[in-house]
C-alpha cells in the first residue's frame, strides 16, 4: 500500500472534481453525499494498509525501490512523484529543487487517520445535517469539504515545506470558502457581518501568519539550501542557534495563524459563520492542529532553538487561559465551543514548547475525537431547536434528544479531564510537561484545565438541564436527528472515551503506546545542548494527576452548582464584578483594540497616503496635464489646416480613382471570369513567348 | 494514334476556347452550363489522346472519373438554374449582380 | 493520309462547328442538340483512339442523361436567349481574348514548338482494353472510385434541396 501513497489526496480530490463538475446539476442529491463520504473512506483505507506497511521495519526496507525510499530505523517511506520546481544548481555546487513528494512517518501517520477518520465521519454526519440545503449548495458543500480533505492531507504528507505550504494555503482557501459558504446571511446581529465577511477575515488573518510561514521557508532555504524538510533537520544542528531561532518563530508566526494562537486567533470564533460540520471538521479536529503539526514536524528545529521554544510555550499557555476566560461568558453554543478551541489548541502549543512534542500530537488526536464529537453534538442540538444557536434560549433538552445527550456527556467529561476519559490523559501528560519546563508553566495549565472545566460544564447544564426556556412553538418541533447524523456521534464517543488508552502514562503502570510510536519521530535529529529532561519521579507525576483531576472535578462541581442548582449565583456575580464581567463578556475588546491599535492607524495612513495622492501626485500630474493642454492648442490649428488638408486631398483622391475602379465591379460574373481569362492569357502568353529564348 | 499529338491538341484546343467563349459571352444561364461541358469535354480528349500515346491506362480511368464528376456538376448547376429561376424569375446571369460595387 | 485520319478530321470539324452553333443559336433547344452533336462526334473520336468504354460512358451519360437533364430544364424555363438591346464590352473584350489564345496557339505550333511526334504503337491487350480498365478502376483506383460515389450521392443530396419547391 507504500506505493499508494499519492491516492491518499488524490482521492478526495477527485470526489471534488468530481462533485464540483457533476454535482449541481447532473448527480442526484444521495449520490453527491455518497461520492463524497466513499472518497474519505477509501483514502482512509488506504492510509491503514500505508500505515501498516511503515510499522515493520524489514518490510519497509524492503519496499525501497523506484519512487519509494524508505528509512527503516525511523519507519519513515518517501514517496517521489515528480520534480516540481527544477531551481538549478547554486554556487556551492548542490542542486537545488523541489520535489512533488509525500513522506509518510509516524507523525503523519497519526494526522493520516485523524483526518481521513474523523473527516469520514463528518462527511457522514453532513448527509443528514446539510439534507434541507438546495441540491446546488449540497453539491457545493460536499466539493469544497472533499478539497478540503485533499488540501489537508497534502499538507499531512509533505515531504517539503512548499509542499506542505501548497496544503497549509489550500485549507485555508477551502476554510474561507465553508466559512462564507452562507454568503448571503448576516452572521453578527450587532455589528452587522456577514458570513462572507467572516471568511474574509479569516483568510486576511491567516495571510499574516502564512508571510511569517513563507519568510521561515525562504530564510531555511537560503541557509540550509533545500527545502526538503528531513534535509533541514538533518542540519538543524549546523545552522547556529539565531537562524534556528529565526526560522522557527517566523514558522511559529504561520502556526499561530493557521491554530488561532494569540495574537492572532480573532477569526476562529467568527469562524463559526460557516455550517456546524464545518465547524468541526476544519475549526476543530485537522485544519487548526496543522500549526501544531507543523511545530512537532519540525520539532528538530525548535529543540536547537530554546528561546523560540520557549516562546511556544507562553504563547500557547497563555492563549489557553486567554480564551477559557472569554469562553466562560460566551452564550452562542458554537462560540464556546470556538473559544473552547482555542483554548485547546494553546494546550497543544504549551506541550509542544514544552518539549513534549508527543503530548502536544496526543493532546491533537485526543481533542480532534472530543471537539469534533461537541461541535457534531452542537450541530444536533440547533438541528433539533430549528437552528437557535443561543445557550439562555435552551435548557432540559436531555429528554428530548437522549442520544445527542448522552454523547455530550461523554465528550463534556473527556474535554473537561475527568479521568480515565482521553482528555485526563493528554492533559495530564502536557501538564506534567509544563511542570518539568516550570512551575509557571504549570499554573498556566491548570488554571485553563479549570476554566474548561468550568465553561462546559456551564454549557452542559445550561443547554441539557433545568428548566426549557423555549417557547411552545419551539418545542413543538424539538427531535432527535436522523441515524446519519447520530451514528457518527456515537463512534466519535466511543473514541472520545477510550482514545486516552493508547497514552497511559508509565507512571500508571502501562505503556505510552503513543509516545513509543512517536519516539523514532522526535529523536531524528538529538537535541544538541539541550538534554531531555529527566522523567519527573512517579510519585510526583501521581500526585501531579491527582491534582488536576481535582481541579478537574472542582471545576464541574462549581459549574453545577452556579447553573444547574443556584442560577442566581452568575447574575448577582456579574452586577457586583460589572466591569471584570463586561470586559470578559466583550471578548476582552480584543476585535476593538486591533481595529483601534491596528486598523485604525492603518486607514489614517491610507488616507494620508490618499491625501498624498490627490493633492501632491495629483497636483503635478495635472500641471503635467495642462502644459499638454497649452502645447495641444497651438498645434490643433496647424492640425486642422495643414495635416487635414493632406489628409482629405488623400481621401479625395482615393475617392475619385474609387469612381473610376467601380466601374469594373459590375456584380456580372462573367465580366469577373473575363478578368480571370485574361490574367490566365497574360501568363500563358509569357510563358510560352519566352521558353526556349 | 492515326494523327500527330498536336492535331489532337488544336482540336481540344478550339473545342476549349469556344465553351470559354460560351460561358464569358452568353446570358442564359443553360447555355453556359452548356459552355462549360463543351469546355469538360475538350480537356477530355486530351486525356484520351495521350492514354493512347504514352501506352497507359490511367488517362481512361480519368476520363471516366471526369464524365463522373461533369454529371454531378450538371446536376447541381440545373439545380441552381431553377432555383435562381424560382426566386428571381431570370435565369440572365447579368441580371443578376448583388455583388456591383 | 490513313482512313482513320480522314475520319478524325471529319468528326473533328463536325464537333468544333457544332460546338460553335451550341454558343452561337438563339435558342436553347437549338444549343441542346447541336450539344448532343458534338457530344457524338467526340464519343467517335473516342473509339478511334481505343477508348471504346469511355466512349460508350460519354454516350450514355454525356449525349443520353445530361442532355435529358438540359432539356427538361430548357422546358421548365423557357426563355429566349438574346444578345440583349445594348453591346457589351466584355462580350466583344472576351471574342478578341478568345481568338487570341486561339491565335497565340497555333503561332508557336507554326513555330515548331509543339513536337508533332509519329503515332506510337496500337495497344494490343488481350481481352481489350474494358477488362483492363475494370481491373484498374478496382484495384488501382478503388479509392478515387469510392469517391466518386460519394461525390455523386452528395450531388444528387444537393440537387434535391436545392430544386425542392418550397412550400
Amino acid at each position: 500500500m507504500l506505493g499508494l501513497l499519492w491516492a491518499i489526496p488524490l482521492l478526495p480530490f477527485l470526489g471534488f472534481l468530481l462533485n464540483g463538475i457533476l454535482g449541481p446539476r447532473l448527480l442526484p442529491r444521495r449520490a453527491v453525499g455518497i461520492l463524497a463520504s466513499v472518497a474519505v473512506l477509501l483514502s482512509f483505507l488506504v492510509s491503514l494498509g500505508a500505515i501498516a506497511a511503515i510499522a515493520d521495519p524489514v518490510a519497509l526496507a524492503a519496499a525501497a525501490g523506484g519512487s519509494l525510499t524508505t528509512d527503516a530505523g525511523h519507519h519513515r517511506a518517501v514517496q517521489t512523484l515528480w520534480t516540481w520546481m527544477p531551481i538549478g544548481t547554486s554556487a556551492q555546487g548542490t542542486v537545488l529543487r523541489v520535489d512533488w513528494a509525500y513522506a509518510l512517518d509516524p507523525l503523519s501517520a497519526v494526522m493520516l487517520l485523524v483526518v481521513t477518520g474523523v473527516g469520514f465521519l463528518i462527511h457522514v454526519y453532513s448527509i443528514g445535517y446539510m439534507a434541507h440545503e438546495p441540491r446546488p449548495a449540497y453539491a457545493r458543500f460536499f466539493a469544497y469539504l472533499n478539497l478540503f480533505m485533499a488540501m489537508m492531507l497534502t499538507l499531512v504528507l509533505g515531504a517539503s515545506l512548499p509542499v506542505v505550504f501548497v496544503g497549509w494555503e489550500g485549507v485555508g482557501l477551502c476554510s474561507y470558502l465553508l466559512i462564507g459558504f452562507y454568503y448571503d446571511r448576516v452572521f453578527d446581529e450587532t455589528t452587522g457581518m456577514t458570513c462572507a465577511d467572516a471568511g474574509r477575515k479569516a483568510f486576511i488573518t491567516n495571510r499574516i501568519g502564512d508571510m511569517g510561514f513563507m519568510l521561515g521557508m525562504l530564510l531555511l532555504f537560503a541557509t540550509a539550501g533545500t527545502l526538503d524538510i528531513q534535509g533541514i533537520l538533518a542540519q538543524a544542528g549546523t545552522l547556529g542557534t539565531g537562524v534556528c531561532t529565526a526560522a522557527a518563530l517566523l514558522l511559529f508566526v504561520g502556526a499561530c495563524g493557521k491554530s488561532a494562537q494569540i495574537p492572532l486567533y480573532v477569526w476562529l470564533p467568527d469562524a463559526m459563520a460557516g455550517p456546524t460540520p464545518v465547524s468541526a471538521l476544519i475549526h476543530a479536529a485537522t485544519m487548526v492542529t496543522a500549526g501544531v503539526y507543523v511545530v512537532c514536524r519540525m520539532a528538530p528545529l525548535y529543540q536547537h532553538a530554546p528561546a523560540a521554544l520557549l516562546t511556544v510555550a507562553v504563547v500557547g499557555g497563555a492563549t489557553a487561559v486567554f480564551a477559557a476566560l472569554i469562553g466562560l461568558c460566551q452564550n452562542d453554543i458554537k462560540k464556546v465551543l470556538a473559544y473552547s478551541t482555542v483554548s485547546q489548541l494553546g494546550y497543544m502549543m504549551l506541550g509542544a514548547g514544552c518539549g513534549g512534542f508527543e503530548a502536544g500530537v496526543f493532546h491533537l488526536m485526543t481533542h480532534a475525537f472530543f471537539k469534533a464529537l461537541l461541535f457534531l453534538g452542537a450541530g444536533s442540538v440547533i438541528h433539533a431547536m430549528s437552528g437557535e444557536q443561543d445557550i439562555r434560549k435552551m435548557g432540559g433538552l436531555d429528554r428530548y434528544i437522549p442520544w445527542t445527550h448522552g454523547t455530550f456527556v461523554v465528550a463534556w467529561l473527556a474535554i473537561s479531564g475527568i479521568f480515565p476519559l482521553s482528555g485526563f490523559f493528554s492533559k495530564d501528560e502536557i501538564l506534567a510537561w509544563a511542570f518539568r519546563k516550570s512551575i509557571l508553566l504549570w499554573g498556566l495549565g491548570a488554571g485553563g484545565a479549570f476554566l474548561t472545566a468550568f465553561y462546559m460544564s456551564r454549557l452542559y447544564f445550561l443547554v441539557f438541564h433545568g428548566r426549557a426556556r423555549f417557547d411552545k412553538e419551539t418545542r413543538h418541533h424539538v427531535h432527535e436527528s436522523p441515524r446519519t447524523m447520530i451514528v457518527p456521534l456515537v463512534v466519535l464517543a466511543a473514541l472520545a472515551f477510550a482514545g486516552g488508552v493508547l497514552g497511559v502514562p508509565e507512571a500508571l503502570g502501562a505503556r505510552n503506546v503513543l509516545g513509543e510510536y512517536l519516539a523514532p519521530v522526535f529523536e531524528a535529529a538529538p537535541a544538541a545542548g539541550t538534554a531531555a529532561p529527566a522523567h519527573l519521579a512517579a510519585g510526583l507525576e501521581l500526585g501531579l494527576m491527582a491534582v488536576s483531576f481535582a481541579i478537574a472535578v472542582f471545576g464541574i462541581f462549581l459549574g453545577w452548582v452556579f447553573y444547574a442548582q443556584r442560577p442566581e449565583i452568575p447574575a448577582t456575580f456579574a452586577e457586583n464584578v460589572g466591569g471584570l464581567y463586561r470586559l470578559v463578556a466583550g471578548k476582552f475588546y480584543v476585535d476593538e483594540i486591533y481595529d483601534r491599535v491596528i486598523l485604525a492607524p492603518y486607514y489614517a495612513l491610507c488616507r494620508a497616503a490618499s491625501w498624498f495622492d490627490r493633492y501632491v501626485v495629483d497636483g503635478a500630474v495635472n500641471a503635467a496635464g495642462y502644459v499638454t493642454l497649452g502645447t495641444s492648442y497651438t498645434s490643433v490649428g496647424f492640425d486642422t489646416y495643414v495635416v487635414d488638408g493632406l489628409v482629405n486631398l488623400t481621401g479625395y483622391t482615393v475617392r475619385g480613382a474609387s469612381w473610376v475602379f467601380r466601374k469594373f465591379q459590375t456584380g456580372v460574373v462573367q465580366s469577373y471570369a473575363t478578368a480571370v481569362v485574361l490574367g490566365i492569357f497574360i501568363l500563358v502568353s509569357v510563358y510560352l513567348l519566352t521558353q526556349g529564348h | 494514334m492515326p494523327v500527330p499529338p498536336s492535331h489532337v491538341l488544336i482540336f481540344s484546343l478550339l473545342l476549349f476556347s469556344i465553351g470559354m467563349l460560351g460561358v464569358l459571352t452568353r446570358r442564359n444561364a443553360i447555355i453556359i452550363l452548356m459552355s462549360i461541358e463543351l469546355m469538360m469535354n475538350a480537356a477530355n480528349i486530351n486525356f484520351i489522346a495521350f492514354s493512347r500515346q504514352l501506352n497507359n491506362l490511367a488517362g481512361q480511368v480519368f476520363g471516366v472519373f471526369t464524365i463522373a464528376v461533369a454529371a454531378g456538376e450538371v446536376a447541381i448547376g440545373l439545380a441552381v438554374v431553377l432555383a435562381l429561376f424560382r426566386n428571381r424569375d431570370t435565369i440572365y446571369v447579368d441580371e443578376v449582380h448583388v455583388m456591383k460595387g | 493520309m490513313s482512313a482513320s485520319a480522314v475520319i478524325f478530321y471529319v468528326l473533328a470539324s463536325i464537333a468544333v462547328l457544332s460546338a460553335a452553333m451550341v454558343i452561337w443559336s438563339r435558342y436553347p433547344v437549338h444549343s441542346a442538340l447541336y450539344l448532343v452533336t458534338t457530344f457524338l462526334s467526340v464519343a467517335g473520336i473516342y473509339v478511334l483512339f481505343e477508348a471504346e468504354f469511355v466512349a460508350a460512358v460519354q454516350v450514355l451519360v454525356y449525349a443520353g442523361g445530361i442532355m435529358v437533364l438540359f432539356l427538361f430544364v430548357i422546358l421548365l424555363v423557357n426563355l429566349k436567349d438574346t444578345l440583349g438591346p445594348r453591346v457589351r464590352l466584355h462580350a466583344t473584350f472576351s471574342s478578341l481574348i478568345g481568338t487570341a489564345v486561339v491565335g497565340l496557339i497555333l503561332y508557336v505550333y507554326s513555330q515548331g514548338r509543339v513536337p508533332g511526334s509519329p503515332g506510337a504503337a496500337p495497344m494490343l491487350r488481350e481481352g481489350g482494353n474494358l477488362q483492363a480498365i475494370g481491373t484498374s478502376l478496382y484495384r488501382e483506383y478503388l479509392l478515387p472510385f469510392e469517391i466518386a460515389s460519394v461525390l455523386l450521392l452528395v450531388a444528387m443530396i444537393g440537387t434535391i434541396i436545392l430544386a425542392r419547391q418550397k412550400t
